[in-house]
């Protein structure tokens, strides 16, 4: 036993990466293919008034009408059309799609065809929309009572700003027709909401419709439904033509249309006393969802529950909403939301502690969640909740007090941020989805038939080593099936941090069926008597696990990962560049299946998170992303990336597979406010991100000392 | 074959040909590769003998030894990190050039087309106006050479004729200790916000990128510091010679507070 898991095995995809042999969807050709385009709104919002489509014969075109089913992406609310009908939301929004076999004539189609608008005024404020997607709504204990029992009460607004996934393949996807059947073949994150987008669209049952991942370059939630969007319409077209479609965006299309991190507006209103016990949290948080609602009420939720942050408080209220505005709508992005108000939670902290004169680190241990309390939901916390250890782990391997004291009134600084993350769909969406995954008896070993991809982060590798030390096997005897929705169950899609914890898990108990059902027999010999079978395991919640959406309490995930990021950081005076020194990463992540894995995991996520801090911007104007080529639109190299210390701490939880909890969202909660906090150590009164030197430049300055105000 | 058809555009590295046809910004479509000529590539040492040149190009190359470098315009940015010749003489310029993209980009790309590109942004432009720098032009009826300093005549525009090519560089002795910095939007593959290259010798020199349509000699400013006047005085003098403005990488106000400090940054390093 254990020997896969918390080994360094080798990756199940690593060497066809390697040497360039894995094919990507644009690596793939079909017999008779044509190539698609999409002819977008060029309008923020508006009407249609005319369509003007002057194209020669080799065309085939395609709108609203060539739509069999029903004209929207389906995935939560019916809202979003597949193709424009009569008015656009958006800049970049769908209207035509145009296929051609010779792929450079879709290049510069605005001469032959264009649209007339009837214009109408676009909002982009958030808070002066009229038009809310969703509202949730925390409360625990008596807010009254709360700021009663305060002796500071202390303000503050944080405001984050989009982000763009940039996973390095961007979309694409090849439909193949068939008689009153569809065949979609993708980079996807998520096959069976494609599936299910498809059978609305198409109207086909859903025996009718397949989908295939291809090998896919990234997703970091990027390729969460937009994929949908986009099969859709290579669908209608290979529809239309009766021959497969490629549609594959270039860069500048995949940043104008595809979705974005939320931007959002947070505020605290905190009640705290002079030795810095936290009594009440009032919290609100705006979500800018876009044009349309897509995944923002989801987004909002883990948001709003991650809202207060990993502490102890016994009277709150989270307000949260989530609000259309006319920009190509936002989703889902690494972290979900919690990004966004972790950043709220402790760029507020270290404000608070400077408030209330009082060290950063000495606040976040007083009010941190220890085993036994309660979230924000009411969800009492099991021995696995690890804030305080990871919080002086942190401190102390990074130095943290010396450096606090030795770098204050210089331009370098240090500021650390304390978080959580809930692993796995919120509330009662793990019961909702009801995963499957399946396990198939093999000459060698066992397959694993589920639908979790693997988009880079290690997906295939990690699934085996659970299933081969469940079925006491050797790694290499497990192979993983492609995922394609003719053999694989619907194991949920790879999202929210659970495809370790949730799949893992199901897969686990899977092998553990399989074994006993072998007895004494060797996966091999078993076969060769008896031929193969398959285990299939169904999702079960943990024992008292209880979730009330109505009320917005309970137990909103099975488990939480824990983490502390300590940023160091130096600012050049003339230049206001920040360039990081040195960043701290400690995570509690239960049990490290794959250690390397686990640890690139963290090391990517602080090093996007770092980007999202100091230079990742999305410039909007007039509801269009005007820096939409990587010129423009700047992600940190390995240059602006710091050296790294990631340190994991293993904590188990009981129904992880080998006590795992999910790692993959997590590590990029932190390093925005940790870097907000280091350059508040540094003097500038930075709340919002990302802060570039523009902004550093036109901050207000504090004293060296940092504002030490009196409690009494 | 440049005389004949106005619509010829002479491509060598491409670096930023490629983009400009990717995303559908380059009207041009029919181009003619320099990139085989050979001649138009090497980096070496030629007897200092400005003809024809305006004064203001002349007193940088007044050294003793008479010599200026002349770099090929098709010599690449690696060409240049790698010459011993740029290292000893012109350091500044081997600075700009290690920062200017990736090391394919480096590779590619060639000191004529950063010129010819005649992006304000261009990571060479600051160091060539810094450095007193001449531009050899070619076509078939001869050669002039004209000072870099009188080359640009606003944003993308230049004196080279259609029928002319960049055939070199030459940079004549630099009398004084040379600097450079370049603000990007992050520390590698980045275009700059502000760049400024500095020479401070007997007389000042100081060249700014990203702030004007082209980029900028900033006499005024150097004039003071030429005389002994103070930093602030020399940044005031800065303040009215650059026109910055607002666009998708930075503000006006950005690049006019960096550059007034990368002034003081320059004079305090070069102290």
């Amino acid at each position: 036993m254990g020997r896969a898991v918390g080994a360094n095995v080798r990756r199940k995809d690593g060497d066809a990466k390697v040497t360039g042999a894995a094919k990507y969807i644009d690596d793939i050709s079909f017999p008779g293919m044509i190539f698609g385009a999409t002819i977008r709104s060029t309008i923020p919002h508006g009407e249609i008034a005319a369509r003007h489509v002057k194209l020669p014969g080799g065309f085939v075109v395609a709108d609203y009408h060539d739509i069999p089913g029903k004209n929207y992406v389906a995935l939560i609310d019916p809202d979003q059309p597949c193709l424009a009908e009569h008015i656009v939301r958006h800049v970049a929004e769908p209207i035509l799609l145009v296929g051609h076999a010779d792929r450079p004539r879709l290049i510069g189609l605005e001469q032959q065809v264009s649209f007339e608008y009837l214009e109408r005024a676009p909002i982009y404020d958030p808070e002066a929309s009229d038009t809310c997607f969703k509202r949730i709504s925390i409360d625990k204990g008596d807010l009254d009572r709360g700021f009663a029992e305060a002796d500071v009460v202390f303000e503050g607004e944080y405001r984050t700003g989009h982000q763009e996934q940039l996973y390095i393949e961007t979309n694409g996807v090849i439909a193949v027709p068939g008689d009153e059947q569809m065949t979609v073949y993708g980079s996807l994150q998520c096959p069976y909401y494609v599936h299910k987008a498809l059978v609305v669209l198409l109207g086909l049952p859903p025996g009718r419709v397949r989908v295939v991942q291809t090998e896919t370059g990234g997703g970091f939630g990027g390729k969460e439904e937009y994929p949908s969007m986009l099969a859709c319409h290579a669908a209608i077209l290979a529809r239309k033509a009766g021959r497969p479609v490629k549609m594959i965006y270039d860069r500048v299309e995949d940043l104008l249309a595809t979705t974005k991190r939320h931007p959002s507006i947070i505020r605290h209103r905190t009640g705290v006393t002079r030795g810095g016990r936290i009594t009440a949290m009032d919290v609100e948080v705006v979500m800018d969802g876009g044009a349309y609602a897509t995944l923002s009420a989801v987004v909002l939720s883990r948001g709003v529950i991650h809202a207060s942050g990993p502490y102890r408080c016994d009277h709150i209220r989270i307000r949260g909403r989530a609000m259309l505005t006319h920009t190509p709508p936002n989703g889902a992005f690494r972290g979900f939301g919690a990004p966004q108000t972790q950043f709220g939670i402790e760029a507020h902290m270290d404000r608070l502690a400077d408030e209330i004169g009082i060290d950063p680190v000495k606040l976040r241990e007083l009010n941190a969640l220890k085993p036994g309390d309660t979230t924000a939901t009411g969800q009492t916390l099991g021995k696995d909740a690890s804030a305080l250890p990871v919080l002086r782990e942190a401190v102390r391997r990074s130095g943290f007090r010396e450096k606090r004291r030795k770098w204050r009134g210089t331009t370098r600084g240090i500021g650390l941020s304390l978080f959580f993350h809930g692993s796995g769909f919120t509330g009662g969406g793990e019961v909702k989805l009801a995963s499957k995954a399946s396990l198939e008896l093999t000459a060698r070993g066992a397959r694993i038939l589920v639908a979790s991809t693997e988009i880079g982060q290690g997906t295939r590798t990690m699934h085996a080593q659970i299933v081969a030390d469940a079925l006491g096997v050797p790694f290499d005897d497990i192979d993983v099936h492609e995922v394609d929705t003719d053999f694989v169950p619907d194991s949920g899609p790879t999202v929210a941090s659970r495809t370790c914890t949730i799949v893992g898990k199901l897969l686990e108990r899977c092998a553990r069926d399989m074994r006993k059902r072998l007895g004494r027999l060797s996966p091999a010999d078993y076969f060769k008597k008896h031929g193969s079978f398959t285990v299939t395991s169904q999702y079960e919640p943990p024992p008292n696990l209880l979730w009330d959406d109505e009320g917005y309490k309970g137990d909103a995930y099975g488990s939480y990962a824990w983490g502390c990021n300590v940023v160091e950081l130096e600012v050049d005076p003339a230049t206001f560049e920040v360039r990081p020194i040195n960043v701290t990463a400690v995570a509690e992540i239960g049990k490290a299946i794959h250690p390397m894995m686990a640890e690139g995991q963290i090391e990517g996520g602080t090093a996007q998170g770092l980007g999202y801090a100091l230079i990742e911007e999305v410039v909007m104007r007039d509801g269009r992303m005007a820096n939409a080529q990587l010129t423009n639109y700047i992600i940190p190299t390995p240059l602006d990336a710091a050296p790294m210390k990631v340190v994991m701490l293993e904590r188990p939880y009981a129904y992880g597979p080998f006590g795992a909890k999910g790692v993959g969202e997590m590590p990029i909660d932190g390093p925005a406010p940790a870097v907000i906090n280091a350059l508040r150590h540094c003097g500038y009164d930075v709340r919002s991100i990302p802060a570039t030197p523009e902004r550093l430049m036109n901050a207000p300055r504090q004293k060296a000392e940092g504002k030490r105000q009196k409690a009494g | 074959m440049l005389a004949d058809d106005p619509t010829l555009t002479p491509i060598a590295g491409c670096t930023d040909v490629l983009v400009g046809l990717h995303f559908g910004t380059l009207d041009k479509r029919r181009f003619i590769d320099l990139w085989p000529l050979d001649d138009l590539r090497g980096i070496r040492l030629v007897q200092d003998k400005p003809k024809g040149l305006s004064p203001h190009a002349r007193t940088g190359g007044d050294k003793p030894s008479g010599l200026s470098i002349r770099i090929g315009a098709l010599a690449t940015f690696t060409d240049i990190i790698k010459s011993a010749l740029v290292q000893r003489r012109v350091p500044m310029l081997v600075a700009a050039a290690r920062e200017v993209g990736g090391a394919q980009i480096q590779n590619r790309g060639t000191l004529g087309g950063n010129i010819a590109n005649a992006s304000p942004a261009g990571d060479t432009l600051p160091v060539l106006s810094a450095a007193n720098a001449r531009i050899v032009l070619r076509s078939a009826s001869g050669e002039r050479v004209v000072p870099f300093n009188d080359f640009y005549t606003g944003y993308r525009t230049s004196v080279r004729q259609p029928s002319e090519l960049i055939a070199a560089i030459e940079i004549p002795p630099i009398d004084g200790r040379q600097w450079w910095r370049k603000v990007g939007t992050r520390r590698a593959q980045a275009i700059s916000k502000v760049m400024m290259a500095g020479v401070r010798g007997p007389e000042v020199r100081v060249a700014i990128g990203s702030v004007a349509p082209t980029v900028l000699h900033a006499s005024a400013a150097a004039a003071v510091l030429s005389r002994g006047g103070s930093i602030a005085d020399a940044q005031a003098a800065l303040r009215s010679e650059i026109a910055p403005i607002d666009d998708i990488r930075s503000t006006g106000d950005y690049r006019r507070q960096v550059a007034e400090n990368l002034l003081a940054v320059f004079w305090k390093e070069t102290r």
